[in-house]
């Protein structure tokens, strides 16, 4: 008994000794990690494009980052990786899935436009530089440099271009045929397009978003905004990403690229700039219209949103923190929320990652759903367009059909190429389709009723 | 354990007991002063006493709460409690339970590093800041409070949640 009572004490010594040095070891780790937030192994410049560089800094970062060739599904969006045999002009083994054949709507509303050639789903940032030279619609049209903005580190290239002037860097690649701008870059987006080398600040790189931004905040009565020197950290944390994940054109002969932004950041300010303009991505070949393709608005719809409004910037939800020993990292695998819930959602909304998901699904789906009838709405006035001229109806007498089609497929368009099937502004989105529906429904009234 | 064979071997054998039992004793003596030596030295070097007071920036010792004690000071709460005046009771006796039975389990949380991140409530602290919110105002929920609702009484935080912190 007296035996087994002294080997129960030793074991009862062993474990709280055990136990207490184990807290210790984990404390002073700890706090050795919290004493240097990094170690600064390499000098980087405003020069170093390799990102590889800049992980010898930032090795966690950096982990994230190269993370973005994962691909992953999910309900509505995210890409399947699609085996494909490569060839010469396109050595890619593996593609996403193509959006046209999952909906052969599309086809019919960019008739007569490169995206209806080959439209894929988009896949992580690893990949935008690849996937931009070798899709097809370099070869359905000729595609200039200005594309090079969003799919390649330029920042340096830009510099260089100049003479050290960026904004005349930018203008120069603009007007370069794409295949010559494309031998000027060679990373998709690297860490200086978004960050300042020497302190690590956000700053903004594209001059296109300088520019929006002061077109925008000029309407708001602030002038000569300068996004660099007078956003805050948190909008910055929104800004970076408002650089290419915005609606866009291209201006003029010297394809200098611009954020139609003048009049505001919805799409009835933005059609309106348009309108202005008087300008067109191309003409239907099916009706004959002047229409407008819309380019994943994801800033501006995530500005009409709850989100938005409660200062909830993009990196929030797409790039959370996280903790990694005792540093807070902003994780740098670009995703879907979707496939983060946890540290996406939860830090503030303590629910359940199942109820969470659902609630997400359920605007997806709602939206979905409209859209996918807004599309009908669309398609049915393309056919009456159509037949109308088959029938030998000319252009004067079809004008006042083929506006409304231009303004309905815009409409459409703003919801459907931009990636959140409608969760930054589930009701904004849900409005937009509601007029794009009645838009292309009056388009047909018209045609019936002979009107111009 | 006595002898059962003859007197002048069973002596001896006792005598041999002892020894080894002396022995042990001294071993367990020894485990136990190094136990608790380890964690006395542990509590010390991981500033213990601290987590005995008041003060909010004991509660971000350990780097987790960071978070907490930031949106701690942008709220409305910091003008009229700390921390502990929500998270703990306001009794001596539960108060300084709770402050131990929490800094075990987070302890082992922190040591194995098997926790859920963004790091959540748990039921038993739920109650105590409930309890606390009732306290301090319970001028305004005597007066919402008359109707039992189906699902039981009303609870403060599911709508006020972010008084003392947001996230």
């Amino acid at each position: 008994m007296r035996n087994l009572r002294i080997v129960g004490a030793l074991v009862i010594a062993v474990l709280v000794g055990a136990a207490g040095a184990a807290l210790l070891a984990n404390i002073v780790r700890r706090q050795e990690e919290a004493r240097n937030p990094f170690y600064r192994v390499v000098e980087l410049t405003d020069e170093t494009q390799d990102p590889a560089m800049w992980a010898k800094n930032f090795p966690q970062q950096y982990d994230g980052y190269a993370r973005t060739v994962d691909q992953v599904r999910t309900r509505f969006g995210g890409s399947e990786a699609w085996p494909r045999t490569p060839t010469k002009a396109d050595p890619r083994t593996v593609v996403a899935q193509s959006r046209l054949e999952e909906d052969p709507r599309l086809k019919t509303i960019w008739a007569g436009y490169a995206f209806a050639r080959d439209f894929r789903e988009e896949r992580g940032h690893a990949y935008m530089l690849e996937d931009q030279t070798y899709t097809e619609r370099q070869i359905a049209a000729k595609q200039p440099g200005t594309c090079l903005n969003c799919h390649a580190s330029t920042y340096v290239a830009f510099k260089s271009l100049g003479g050290g002037d960026l904004v005349k860097g930018f203008e120069k690649m603009n007007a370069l045929p794409y295949a010559e701008a494309r031998k000027l870059v060679t990373h998709p987006v690297t860490c200086l397009d978004c960050h300042e080398p020497k302190t690590m600040q956000l700053r903004i790189t594209r001059p296109a978003f300088m520019e929006g931004m002061r077109a925008l905040k000029a309407t708001q009565g602030v002038r000569d905004y300068d996004v660099n020197t007078q956003a805050t950290r948190q909008e910055m944390r929104a800004f970076v990403c408002g650089q290419c994940h915005v609606e866009y054109y291209f201006k003029g002969p010297e394809k200098r690229l611009v954020y139609p932004w003048a009049n505001g950041l919805k799409v009835d300010n933005i059609l309106a700039y348009y309108d202005a303009q008087k300008h067109r991505d191309w003409t239907h070949a099916d009706s004959g219209a002047a229409t407008l393709k819309a380019q994943h608005p994801e800033f501006e719809m995530w500005n009409q949103g709850i989100h938005a409004r409660s200062g909830v910037a993009c990196a929030d939800c797409h790039m959370p923190y996280m903790r990694v020993g005792s540093l807070k990292i902003t994780d740098h695998h670009v995703r879907s929320p979707m496939l983060n819930v946890n540290r996406a959602c939860q830090t503030c909304h303590k629910w359940s990652e199942d109820e969470l998901k659902a609630r997400v699904l359920t605007i997806q789906e709602r939206t979905f759903a409209l859209r996918n009838r807004a599309m009908d709405a669309v398609v049915a006035l393309i056919g009456d367009l159509k037949r109308a001229r088959a029938g030998g109806r000319g252009d004067h007498e079809l004008a006042a059909a083929q506006e409304l089609q231009r303004r309905a497929q815009f409409l459409l368009d703003f919801v459907e190429a931009e990636n959140s099937t409608g969760f930054h502004a589930p009701q904004e989105a849900a409005r937009i389709l509601g007029e794009a529906i009645d838009f292309a429904r009056q388009g047909q009234l018209a045609l019936r009723d002979g009107r111009r | 354990m006595t002898g059962d064979t003859g007197v002048a071997d069973g002596s001896a054998r006792i005598a041999r007991i002892r020894h080894t039992l002396g022995a042990a004793v001294v071993v367990v003596a020894l485990a136990a002063g190094l136990a608790l030596g380890i964690s006395a030295y542990t509590f010390v070097y991981a500033h213990g006493a601290s987590y005995l007071t008041n003060d909010p920036k004991a509660c971000a010792n350990c780097h987790i709460m960071r978070e907490q004690l930031d949106g701690w000071i942008a709220s409305s709460h910091r003008a009229v409690a700390v921390c502990n005046d929500c998270h703990a009771p306001h009794d001596l006796l539960g108060k300084y339970t709770t402050k131990a039975v929490n800094g075990f389990w987070h302890s082992v949380a922190f040591t194995t590093g098997r926790f859920h991140e963004p790091i959540a409530i748990g039921a038993r602290n739920r109650a105590v800041t409930e309890g606390a919110c009732r306290t301090c105002h319970a001028e305004i929920v005597q007066l919402i409070d008359r109707h039992p609702t189906r699902s039981g009484p009303l609870d403060c935080i599911t709508c006020h949640r972010s008084v003392g912190h947001l996230h």
